[in-house]
């Protein structure tokens, strides 16, 4: 039988559904419905793992997700492949499917045998603050030595080497009621709410079953019903209701601002056949009216010597492996209690068949009635006694308990042979979420828990969250807090238990390993190091010794650790605090979180109409704001540098094409169009005559340049103005700010169309024939139509804005067409074209050019200091309109004081040297550092037109310095430039504005 | 993540939203009467209380439309949002208000 350990009957797998997965390479058997917990112990083992730190061996301690030692690797679709494999999920949540690889962690060569282990021999070494006392010197092994063998030894299992291959989901909804937690509190609660069918209700639970405690309850009756009738009948009641969502397989993760909740649905990794396509995990953001926490408790451990040995487990997860998985979890057990809930457990252990006793460290008087209960059933029961310490290494062999006596003594030893221990030490409320939602804990002392206190959202917390432990209590306090009002009659549950911290033993107390945090190897003497060496607050006890900063957020051990520094300060416990619970409450996976925004969706390329025929056309590209443009069209067997001294030699020689459509586009529509204009730019616009373009530039009322772009008046109250590519955004923005919130009398409506017209720009001698044969309704001669006028009309039979206008020096036309048709106007043009040896040009070529005309972009010759002065571009200054944004600012006195940064070019000794853009500028090399800077280079190229290089600088007091030889600093020195005026090339014949 | 309500369109997520500084400093109608020391007053000069605060938001990712917000600095709570030209509401007890929105 290869499952010695899974009891005959009983239990919530379904046996008619048998399955195996492989565990460390080797085949592990069990049935639909269990966990890879369940199935390792039906297979008689408890060995999951080794310990972070201390590399000691390590069991199975819950039968939740406030698991802190067995974490696995889990490949969960090994046949599809690499790239579904992922670390620290816990073997007691894991819901067991065919075919899932399963491995153990942190350990070599394999979990039996583990060389790591030598660490636990060291413990003695491995103290609190033990990596702040000793990898301090010499300062030369920080580099070298420390981080790299501390970076091995760190981190729990091995991050994937290959991208994640799962597709994740992603899903906001909005509801009245959100419940978390489908236990007893959760289902009545969500009864309660749902019952008025025009309230949308969600139901999420982390497991794959509905029921929560009641999942393992096989003796309670609720109004006559056994616990898994209720369960039954609750869940099938939900689901007939339309108003109700259920998501079982979803953590509540994070709870946030005005009820925004997070949680992650585990969508497919349970399901034997997932097809193509469906996502993973699926990330959900809910928005709440209320939310019902209803999120259950996490037992606590006790604190004694080996704790931490396989085999010993929590009692009330001892009582779920026997009850709903149908697993002895050993063949002769010991529960070991301050708890009166740890009987059901031994009581249930007892009704399966196994050998079992119980020791309490409560004394007589202070058990309730589950003492004489367990009694009556035969149970052997040593109350007041202590647990000394756990036998045994990679298996429990026995607990050695002593009877406590009276004023702190203890009394003689005894040794319980057992192959499993369960545990408790009492319960802790799970009043993380709450906490997250930043409502104040109150601590309640009876209960010797931290307790939802005053609510921050609208929030209520109902059953064992609430404190409220006993099951009729449960019931109706989550009707409660869904609305309802309800009676219920339930069995009777074993509830209190006796606050322990650390476990009286006879030996020192400060030699006693005795395990507080599981999963980061904290013990109790470390805490206790930590007080005394001055950490007193609970959130520097925290770092210093990392208690409850494991992945499992320390669940199951920061009551004891609270208590034991409270105990140790011997002050009262609220005063010590909690430390802060954070999401997520328990680890999420990347994907989940980046859902479908990865590869071509991370950041998505803003394409424009003519993209495609530019990749067909062998373009080199690159980014410019959010756009992809062509940078230049290499010819076979070209470089950059040689395609583009071949474009811009076309352009001025012949005629160019090139894609302007990422300019920026408004429209600037209304009666008081031209006012709002004269306002914004710090040109005048009134006197502009329809059909005229004007360049014109904005500044911010701090009266630094903006933007810039050319502007055409296409009516008296139509103006079609144009941004700089990555300005769009903005300068829309701006524009509607002033126009909203300054000038709201004005009449004026802003329309951004830039992805409505793609532009074509034809620059060069030959442009206007290129144009001709496709142009109706506008008379392109000379006079009809000169530089700097925009006229509409159609273009291959397309409507068309078509400027003249030139950012090239050259003849040229900007041809704006819908976007739609772009393509196949631009392909007309270039199929015409080519008579002429028209030339597609990109974005490299176009710098040049404009660099060689002196042409300013915004963004590259300005910074956000400079002004319209600075640039040289004083004449674009409307010195006739008294206002205008960012004129008064011109008057400041240091805009007008001498010593500023202006605009200037400047020519290198050696033409064939170009400048770096951004290099410093100096007077004296040889001056003493730190040197005086002058400025910086601001464009730089090779002109083949000017048959050498040509840059563009801001320098102070530029313009005073013509001819004067400069320095500029290259990646070897220094190099010498001349400073000239701004423009490079003269346009022969037939010119803009010819 | 906050719920801002936008006077126009009602309670929406805070990314859809984008704030503008302090509200309440009109553009002077005559700049250049002004002093330079007013002028760089008007420009760079803000307060920045701890506590209720008012401030210019615009619902970039929505209407498009801007408005004004009391919102508590300390707590980050949006106490209340009104049209753009309105005066700053009186909102009473800052910090209660606050805690209630939180």
């Amino acid at each position: 039988m290869s499952q010695p350990f899974r009891l005959p009957g009983g239990g919530r797998i379904d046996r008619s559904k048998p399955l195996s997965v492989t565990f460390n390479g080797k085949r592990l058997e069990g049935y639909r419905g269990d966990t890879i917990a369940s199935m390792l112990l039906a297979s008689g083992s408890h060995l999951a793992g080794r310990s972070f730190k201390y590399h000691r061996p390590r069991g199975i301690l819950t039968h939740g997700s406030d698991e802190p030692n067995a974490l696995l690797s889990v490949d969960w679709r090994p046949e599809k492949g690499a790239g579904r494999r992922d670390p620290n999920n816990r073997a007691s949540v894991v819901e067991a499917r065919d075919g899932l690889s399963v491995s153990t962690q942190n350990h070599w060569p394999s979990l039996e045998t583990d060389i790591g282990v030598v660490n636990d021999l060291l413990a003695p070494v491995f103290v609190a603050g033990f990596y702040y006392k000793t990898f301090m010197w010499p300062r030369s092994f920080w580099d070298k030595v420390y981080e790299p063998v501390i970076r091995r030894a760190a981190g729990l299992g091995e991050a994937p080497e290959v991208p994640d291959a799962d597709r994740y989901a992603n899903r906001h909804a909005h509801c009245d009621v959100l419940v978390v937690g489908a236990g007893p509190a959760g289902l009545s609660a969500a009864l309660a709410a749902s019952e008025d069918g025009s309230k949308r209700v969600m139901l999420a639970d982390e497991g794959f079953a509905l029921g929560g405690s009641l999942l393992q309850d096989v003796t309670s009756k609720i109004d006559g019903q056994s616990a898994a009738e209720w369960v039954e009948a609750a869940v099938a009641k939900l689901d007939a209701r339309e108003n109700v969502v259920i998501l079982p397989r979803t953590t509540v993760f994070g709870y946030y601002n005005h009820n925004h909740v997070a949680m992650v649905e585990r969508v497919s990794d349970h399901l034997d056949e997932a097809r193509d396509g469906l996502a993973r995990e699926r990330l959900w953001q809910v928005r709440a009216g209320q939310v019902v926490l209803a999120t259950g408790s996490h037992e606590r451990p006790l604190v004694f010597e080996n704790n931490d040995r396989p085999g010993i487990m929590l009692a009330e997860s001892m009582r779920a492996f026997v009850n709903r998985y149908a697993v002895a979890p050993g063949r002769s057990l010991v529960v070991a209690t301050s708890s009166a809930s740890a009987y059901r457990a031994a009581l249930d252990a007892k009704a399966a068949g196994i050998a079992t006793r119980i020791v309490d460290i409560r004394l007589e008087q202070d058990c309730g009635p589950e003492l004489a209960q367990a009694r009556s059933a035969g149970i052997e029961v040593l109350t007041g006694h202590t647990v000394i310490k756990a036998l045994g290494g990679k298996r429990v062999k026995g607990l050695v308990v002593a009877p406590l006596g009276n004023g702190g003594a203890i009394g003689t030893r005894r040794t319980l042979d057992c192959d499993c221990v369960g545990m408790s030490g009492g319960w802790t409320p799970s009043v993380h979420l709450f906490s997250q939602s930043r409502g104040k804990l109150a601590f309640d002392a009876e209960l010797d828990a931290f307790l939802p206190g005053q609510s921050a959202q609208a929030e209520i917390s109902a059953g064992a969250c609430h404190g409220v432990y006993d099951l009729k209590a449960v019931i109706e306090d989550g009707a409660k807090a869904g609305g309802g009002n309800i009676t219920v009659e339930a069995t009777a549950s074993f509830t209190g238990f006796q606050p322990v911290r650390v476990l009286p033993t006879d030996v020192d107390p400060g030699k006693v390993r005795a395990f507080i945090d599981f999963q980061n190897d904290v013990t109790a003497k470390d805490i206790k190091l930590a007080v005394r060496e001055g950490f007193t607050s609970i959130e520097h006890v925290k770092r210093y010794t990392t208690t409850g900063m494991a992945t499992d957020q320390g669940k199951t051990s920061n009551m004891n650790a609270l208590g034991l520094v409270a105990g140790v300060l011997d002050r009262p416990l609220p005063s010590v605090g909690t430390t802060t619970f954070r999401p997520p409450y328990t680890p999420v996976s990347f994907g989940a979180l980046v859902g479908p925004a990865r590869d071509e969706l991370f950041d998505p390329v803003r394409k424009t109409p003519i993209d495609a025929w530019a990749e067909a056309n062998g373009a080199a590209f690159e980014p410019v704001s959010l756009w992809r443009r062509a940078w230049y069209f290499p010819k076979a067997g070209e470089d950059m540098h040689a395609a583009v001294q071949r474009e811009c030699k076309a352009v001025r020689t012949s005629v160019g094409i090139f894609d302007a459509s990422t300019l920026g586009k408004i429209e600037v529509v209304g009666p008081d169009a031209a006012e709002f204009m004269n306002r914004i730019y710090t040109n005048a616009w009134s006197k502009l005559k329809v059909g005229g373009c004007r360049y014109g530039l904005m500044l911010r009322e701090d009266g630094f340049v903006y933007d810039d772009g050319v502007v055409a008046r296409l009516a008296e109250d139509r103006f079609h103005v144009t941004t700089t590519t990555g300005g769009a955004p903005r300068v829309m923005a701006h524009m509607e700010d002033y126009l909203q919130t300054e000038w709201p009398d004005l009449d004026v409506f802003l329309t951004s169309i830039t992805e409505q017209y793609a532009v074509i720009a034809l620059q060069g001698p030959n442009a206007r024939k290129v144009l001709e044969p496709f142009v109706t309704d506008i008379d392109l001669s000379e006079e009809a139509f000169p530089h700097m006028a925009v006229r509409e009309g159609y273009i291959c039979g397309v409507p068309t804005r078509l400027f003249r206008v030139s950012f090239t020096g050259e003849a040229g036309f900007e041809v704006n067409v819908p976007a739609d048709y772009a393509e196949s106007v631009w392909k007309a043009l270039y199929e015409h074209g080519k008579q002429f040896g028209i030339t597609p040009y990109g974005t490299e070529t176009m710098h040049v050019l404009r660099c060689e005309m002196g042409f300013i972009i915004v963004g590259q010759e300005t910074d956000g200091t400079a002004t319209p002065d600075d640039l040289g571009l004083s004449g674009l200054v409307s010195k006739v309109k008294t206002d205008f944004v960012g004129k008064r600012s011109l008057t400041r006195p240091d805009i007008t004081a001498e010593g500023r940064k202006q605009l200037v070019g400047l020519l290198t000794k050696n033409g064939q040297e170009v400048l770096d853009e951004g290099a410093q500028i100096v007077a004296d090399p040889s001056a003493q550092v730190p040197m005086p800077m002058l400025g910086h280079v601001t464009s730089s190229y090779f002109s083949s037109n000017c048959g050498r290089s040509i840059a563009m600088a801001m320098v102070k007091n530029g313009r005073a310095r013509m001819g004067e030889t400069l320095w500029v600093t290259t990646p070897s020195g220094f190099t010498e430039a001349v400073v000239a005026p701004a423009v490079f090339h003269q346009v022969q014949g037939a010119k803009a504005d010819a | 993540m906050l719920l801002i309500r936008c006077p126009y369109c009602g309670e929406r997520p805070e990314v859809e939203f984008h704030c503008g500084g302090e509200a309440h400093i009109a553009r002077p109608d005559t700049p250049a009467e002004m002093t330079d020391a007013d002028w760089a007053s008007f420009l760079y000069y803000r307060t920045n209380p701890k506590g209720l605060h008012a401030e210019r938001w615009v619902h970039n990712h929505g209407c498009g439309r801007w408005f004004n917000a009391l919102r508590d600095t300390v707590t980050d709570a949006f106490v209340q949002t009104y049209e753009m030209g309105a005066p700053r509401p009186d909102a009473g007890n800052a910090s209660s208000t606050a805690t209630k929105a939180a």
